[in-house]
């Protein structure tokens, strides 16, 4: 990498750029600890913040805009000196977090505006929104950090607040399981992503992010290999990309809102954040590049096909989730001008995604918290406004023009389409396939919610639209799914304000093995196929009850046996060790474990027994470890070991 | 016949143990002399002032650097920070020492034969007895452990080994609840102890026959003759060897280490809980203290030969004390296997021969003693009619009933889980750094994995308080007394902004990094 990354200071009004984590965050300590007292205003404040962080975010974004130098950075206070070590605690405002930044308040402001209403008659909304601003303000950090470690914070602070507000319903035990199974899969890509910080550490010394770009150079191909997969490693965890999507679809027990901004909008986005932010490394291998682009791909096409045999609104939706990140995957992996198609992608699905996931809570609150779709139907003339605006997200996820999707989904297929020889192929047509699959389960989902014959329980008698407040911020949001994906390609505004961090466009005009207006008219082809395909079959409604389904829609339904992968590859031995371990530990391990988890709880139990209260046992432990320390010295002096 | 010469000696600089011995000695006399209403006040007032009159002469010398008292102590940057490090842990274990409000008549008994709920015991629950014993034998151990730290042979260490470990044994004893648990705890600790004594002065014997093959020097277990011996004696490389490893387990066993950890649960569980906290602040320094001087100053020499073995044990200890933490039901024992992985955490400092491993093991020292302080202050506070409620299984819904300790705690479990923002994320980091530098990434990658093991323990508790119901058998907090609040301030404070803002210790410590030969 010839080019040098060079940050300016920060000086003027951007000097205060730590404001925006520190409103969300001094309102959420307010929030939480002030306690019942202040649970008649307290959602209100937490709105407040965020609105005021989004004024805030557009002030600076439009004072970044004047500037000649678009990547400014201040440091607060060195957070830690160990000898060659220094870690800052800097904040750096640059065009990429700039528009994270806006799309975090923006939509986040709405989406709390919703909250309002929508956790009205929840005796807990003022801890709700506590958690919630908690996450905004972590979020904040995550992409305003100018170092490794100040993203380590944030993503830590991230995982934190969204396992606080899956397990939100803590009384419901599913609730509180799929809180635990998002904690446990993030940890292992918090693991690799902490590793891979160790890496930066002991081959460059640093973990600024100018620092580290400029370095990349200088290492190895294996080495940038390595760090290259263990940040993969993070973000497919927080992302919920293969193998550790299963968290995500569970983590739907969560309040809908919840979904919406953290498991829809941004949070699962912050992996995508983080291969697009270190695109000087991922650019540098590859190899690398390759296994992005497949996970991507293979994610995309699984989070489709389990989609389509869901049943659950929020599950589905939640699918459409792991999909569409796939598609940012595979942009971002791509590489070059894919960089800011994937984050064009990232913000317009940010909008229909967030919509539609309010909308379904639109649904659920109208339906007494009824889930399935094959238990809706018909809804269209009841809820108008959910009706309408559920359809613009639905319009703009499969891409049709002109809406935001079609903008932003289209390019990234047609890139695909330009990587070199057979792959072109194979991840090309992955791409279109996956656009068709999309056409069709989303039909489904939306043909089967709001057309075709009442399906209802017998308790609902007449489904109300919701109130005001909740419905405002879905006719916000339509209007950008409607728009937000034409906006931001005219004149190619965000790729060239994007390409200070993403670097420039590969030159030329690149030559793909299908024609653009091809691909062009493929996708939507296959688009109009997949979608019509879905209306015909589902026009008439569908059976409430499961029916017998042919080999792939079983596997689909069970999650193309992933938890039974799962299941078989860690969970079953980690039993059958823990039984081995444990049988002769009467006292047994108390019920809280399962799985790999019970293993170290059997070993534990099993060493436990070591710990008999007999000071002759223990005085012969110990004599036994002196014996083996002074053997192993006697060892070493002898050369042996050494 | 020569003239006996009496060796130089720089009193200023060891003002601070001799300032915390004369308090203990006076504290005896206090015992005899003071009527029994004003003992209390006075025990409390004399060791704490002793305590920030030794602080305030550990910063008066600060840029002490020197040999004193014929070889026997040196005082340098390293002693004078883990003497302060020491000195303000035993400030904080001396408010939690004193606390008289929480249970009336104090947590300590003196005589074994009271026994609950007697004529005698309730006197002293009435304020008019009172085990007032407890402050010079402490002070008797903040003593030894001041010149632990500063020993620069192997005999003075040996002899300040016992000065702070028998009185330790006794106070292990005193619990005037749940008594008998106590005894047990007191006697196993004396014994193992006393047989991990014979290991080191084994050891030292060793060491000193060793030494006697210098070419034109005189034997002796001085540091530097010992660290000259490492590459020029003639004697047997064997002696060298078995005594390094006997050194090293009676010190290992005081720092908790596997598998010489096996004492620290029952003690841990059985001694009174400020007691408890003492031993996890203060001696882990001082044990640290003691190994780093050892390591570092008499056998640097051969640091390519100790540290696999030695690193092998950190591993061990890391995984001893992560694992078994998993399965422990009694939050005590749960601090206690917590502070034998923290301990294999030390040794990767120790491991890492440079003077940023040496700074960041300092560091970590002290950023581990607030924490693990606070922790057993809240724990002293949790209780019902028996005293100490220790079982998990009570704390179940503590959030609702007491969120504001609830929430503390689960801020140093935080901590303890090395979460960003606390002093634990910051002190591993100062730890883990300098030993990637150094090369030992596996010991760094076993921290790593082993810390993510021992989190489950703790995010179990913090779910167990916040998300559970209180059911019937849930204690109720005491409203702490002064004291109480202001140790659990002090160390809930250190560990925040150990964990925001820790430049300033780091540049302490950095500073203070070199040892005196």
């Amino acid at each position: 990498m010839e080019q040098t990354v060079e940050f300016a200071t920060a000086d003027g009004l951007l000097g205060s750029v730590w404001l925006l984590v520190a409103i969300p965050l001094v309102s959420a300590a307010v929030l939480l600890l002030l306690g019942k007292r202040a649970d008649r205003w307290g959602h209100w404040l937490g709105v407040a913040a965020i609105g005021a962080a989004f004024v805030l975010g557009l002030t600076y974004f439009f004072q970044l805009r004047g500037l000649e130098n678009k990547q400014v950075q201040s440091s607060l206070w060195q957070f830690i000196t160990v000898g060659d070590l220094k870690v800052d605690f800097g904040l750096l405002f640059d065009p990429l977090a700039a528009v994270f930044v806006l799309l975090i308040t923006g939509v986040g402001f709405l989406i709390h505006l919703y909250a309002v209403e929508y956790m009205a008659h929840d005796e807990g909304r003022r801890r709700f929104f506590g958690y919630f601003n908690l996450f905004v303000a972590a979020m904040l950090l995550l992409v305003l950090g100018n170092n490794y470690v100040m993203l380590y914070f944030g993503w830590e602070g991230v995982g934190l607040a969204s396992y606080l507000l899956i397990s939100f319903w803590y009384g419901r035990p599913s609730a509180a399981t799929a809180g635990k199974k998002a904690f446990l899969m993030n940890r292992v890509g918090d693991a690799g992503l902490a590793i891979g910080i160790f890496v930066m550490f002991a081959m460059l010394g640093t973990t600024q992010y100018d620092e580290v770009f400029n370095g990349v150079g200088s290492l190895t191909s294996t080495t940038v290999l390595v760090l290259g997969l263990l940040l993969l490693l993070g973000a497919a965890g927080k992302s919920g990309q293969f193998p550790l999507q299963a968290w995500l679809p569970d983590a739907m027990e969560g309040p809908t809102p919840v979904s919406a901004l953290i498991h829809a909008a941004t949070m699962v986005t912050a992996g995508v954040y983080l291969i697009a932010r270190s695109n000087p490394i991922f650019s540098a291998n590859e190899t690398l590049q390759l296994v992005v682009v497949s996970v991507g791909a293979l994610t995309l096409l699984m989070g489709c096909v389990i989609g389509a045999a869901k049943d659950d609104i929020k599950r589905v939706l939640a699918w459409s989730t792991v999909s569409q990140i796939g598609y940012m995957f595979l942009g971002v992996g791509l590489g070059g001008g894919a960089y800011a198609l994937a984050i064009i992608h990232l913000l317009a699905h940010g909008f229909f995604k967030a919509n539609m996931f309010l909308g379904a809570g639109s649904v659920m609150h109208g339906m007494n918290d009824q889930v399935d779709i094959r238990r809706f139907g018909g809804l269209s003339k009841y809820m108008k406004v959910t009706w309408l605006t559920f359809m613009m997200g639905w319009l703009a996820i499969i891409g049709i023009p002109p809406l935001s999707g079609y903008f932003s989904k289209e390019p990234i297929i047609a890139s695909a389409f330009e990587r070199e020889g057979w792959t072109a192929w194979l991840f090309g047509m992955a791409a279109l396939l996956g656009a068709g699959l999309t056409a069709f389960y989303m039909t489904r989902l939306f043909v089967l919610t709001f057309h075709g014959p009442k399906r209802w329980t017998e308790d609902i008698e007449h489904p109300h639209e919701s109130p005001k407040l909740m419905t405002i911020p879905l006719i916000l949001l339509a209007a950008g799914s409607v728009v937000a994906g034409g906006l931001m390609t005219l004149n190619d505004s965000v790729v060239s304000w994007l390409t200070p961090v993403l670097g420039e466009e590969a030159g030329g005009e690149a030559h793909g093995v299908l024609s653009h207006t091809v691909i062009t008219i493929l996708s939507i082809l296959i688009t109009v196929l997949g979608a019509g395909l879905a209306w015909f079959l589902f026009r008439n409604g569908t059976a409430t009850e499961p029916q017998p389904a042919g080999v792939l829609v079983t596997a689909a339904r069970k999650n193309l046996y992933t938890d039974t992968v799962n299941e078989a590859v860690f969970e079953k031995p980690g039993i059958f060790l823990t039984r081995a371990l444990v049988f002769l530990d009467n006292r047994g391990v108390d019920g809280l474990v399962n799985g790999l988890a019970a293993a170290v709880g059997g070993g534990s139990g099993r060493l436990r027994r070591l710990q008999t209260g007999f000071v002759r046992s223990y005085a012969t432990s110990i004599l036994t470890g002196a014996l083996l320390v002074v053997a192993a010295f006697l060892a070493v002096q002898a050369g042996w070991l050494a | 016949m020569s003239e006996l010469k009496l060796p130089s000696i720089d009193y200023a600089a060891l003002a601070p143990i001799l300032i915390m011995l004369g308090a203990a000695l006076l504290g005896v006399l206090v015992e005899a002399f003071v009527p029994r209403r004003l003992r209390n006040a006075v025990q409390l007032a004399l060791a704490l002032v002793a305590a920030l009159a030794a602080i305030t002469m550990v910063i008066v010398k600060s840029d002490a650097r020197l040999v004193t008292a014929g070889g026997a102590i040196a005082v340098d940057g390293p002693t004078l920070f883990l003497q302060g490090a020491i000195l303000v842990l035993a400030v904080m274990a001396l408010l939690l020492v004193g606390e008289r409000t929480v249970e009336r008549g104090g947590a300590f008994v003196a005589h074994a034969a009271v026994t609950a709920e007697s004529p005698e015991d309730r006197k002293q629950a009435d304020g008019v007895g009172g085990a007032t014993e407890v402050y010079p034998l402490i002070s008797f151990a903040i003593g030894g452990m001041l010149i632990f730290v500063a020993a620069n042979d192997l005999l003075t260490m040996f002899i300040s080994l016992e000065v702070f470990s028998l009185p330790l044994y006794l106070l292990c004893a005193l619990a005037r609840r749940r008594r008998l648990l106590s005894q047990e705890a007191a006697m196993k600790y004396f014994l193992l102890g006393a047989y991990a004594s014979a290991f080191f002065l084994f050891g030292v014997a060793l060491i000193y026959g060793f030494t006697s093959g210098i070419p034109g020097r005189g034997a002796g277990v001085d540091f530097a003759t010992v660290h000259a011996a490492v590459g020029e004696s003639s004697s047997s490389q064997v002696l060298l060897f078995a005594g390094m490893a006997l050194l090293a387990i009676g010190l290992l066993f005081k720092a908790a280490a596997a598998p010489f950890h096996v004492w620290t649960p029952d003690v841990y569980q059985g001694a009174p809980t400020p007691v408890t906290g003492f031993m996890a602040a203060c001696t882990k320094v001082a044990a640290f203290g003691a190994l780093l001087r050892v390591f570092h100053v008499a056998f640097a020499g051969a640091s390519w030969d100790f540290t696999p073995v030695i690193g092998v044990v950190a591993v061990l200890t890391m995984l001893v004390g992560a694992v078994l933490a998993v399965t422990q039901t009694d939050i005590k024992r749960l601090l206690a296997y917590s502070s034998i992985a923290n301990a294999g955490y030390l040794l990767v400092g120790v491991l890492a021969p440079s003077k940023e491993g040496l700074s960041g093991t300092m560091f970590y020292l002290a950023a581990y003693g607030f924490s693990v302080l606070a922790a057993f202050a809240v724990v002293t506070l949790v209780r019902d009619a028996d005293g100490e409620a220790t079982h998990l299984s009570r704390w179940a819904g503590l959030g609702r009933r007491s969120p504001f300790f609830a929430a503390i705690f689960t801020f140093i479990l935080l901590a303890f889980a090395g979460i960003p923002l606390t002093s634990g994320f910051t002190s591993k980091f100062a730890v883990f750094g300098p030993a990637l530098e150094a090369d030992q990434a596996w010991l760094v990658i076993a921290g790593v994995l082993t810390s993510m093991v021992l989190a489950f323990p703790y995010l179990r508790v913090v779910v167990m308080m916040w998300l559970s119901e209180p059911g019937e058998a849930t204690p109720t907090v005491t409203v702490p007394g002064a004291l109480t609040s202001a140790a659990l301030m002090i160390g809930v404070l250190a560990t925040l902004v150990l964990g925001v803002v820790p430049g300033p210790l780091l540049d302490l410590t950095t500073g203070a990094a070199e040892f005196v030969r």
